[in-house]
């Protein structure tokens, strides 16, 4: 039952270390605001709540462990809700996504 | 397994750094905040679990919070700002 808990608890912890790293490399090479956006925000959501419950496998049930489950029902919640924030903040203030910028590029030229 | 996952939230951090340095609009670099915020949740819970402190989950949850506030807040000051100089443009 142990070793059974430990390699779930390895393999949640890793499948989540992966998805933390995919993330910031994502941020780091995708072009535009909105792409970098859709690494940073997909990846995390899922990331986090693996890592956590990779600590929650390892550890005795305990209130510590209620607390991890708040801690990623939370980011669960807040991560989208903050990326969507973002995304409107970025859409209002003027950045245009790459597909339309490239589609409206006579467009607005010719608006101007 | 719980070094590895340090060594890669660390790895991820120092990604989310340089975009945070680099990024050339104002949005990039929130968005860095935020992941930074978060990574930073994960980096104080595994690192508290791997070193045996109590109590470290009331800081990471703390933490969180503080990050989603902090990240709203910023948002509403650049949307105001952003009004306000398109309603000067025109």
């Amino acid at each position: 039952m142990s070793l059974l808990l430990d390699i779930l608890s390895g393999l949640a912890l890793l499948a989540g270390s992966l998805l933390c790293i995919t993330g910031g490399i994502g941020l780091w090479r995708l072009p535009g605001v909105f792409c970098r956006m859709h690494a940073a925000s997909l990846n995390d959501t899922l990331g986090t709540p693996l890592i956590l419950l990779g600590l929650m496998l390892q550890m005795e049930p305990s209130l510590t462990t209620l607390k991890l489950v708040c801690i990623a029902l939370f980011i669960m919640m807040t991560n989208p809700s903050a990326t969507h924030a973002l995304s409107r903040a970025a859409l209002h203030g003027g950045e245009r996504p790459l597909a339309d910028r490239a589609a409206g590029a006579e467009d607005e030229s010719s608006k101007r | 397994m719980l070094f590895a996952t340090l060594i890669a939230l660390l790895g991820a951090m120092l990604l989310i750094l340089a975009r945070a340095f680099a990024g050339p609009s104002v949005y990039d670099r929130v968005l860095a905040l935020n992941m930074f915020g978060t990574k930073t949740v994960l980096l104080i819970a595994v690192g508290g679990h791997a070193l045996g402190w109590t109590g470290y989950a009331d800081i990471a949850l703390l933490y969180a919070m503080l990050n989603f506030i902090g990240t709203i807040a910023v948002l509403r000051f650049f949307e105001a700002t952003a009004s306000d100089a398109r309603e000067e443009r025109t």
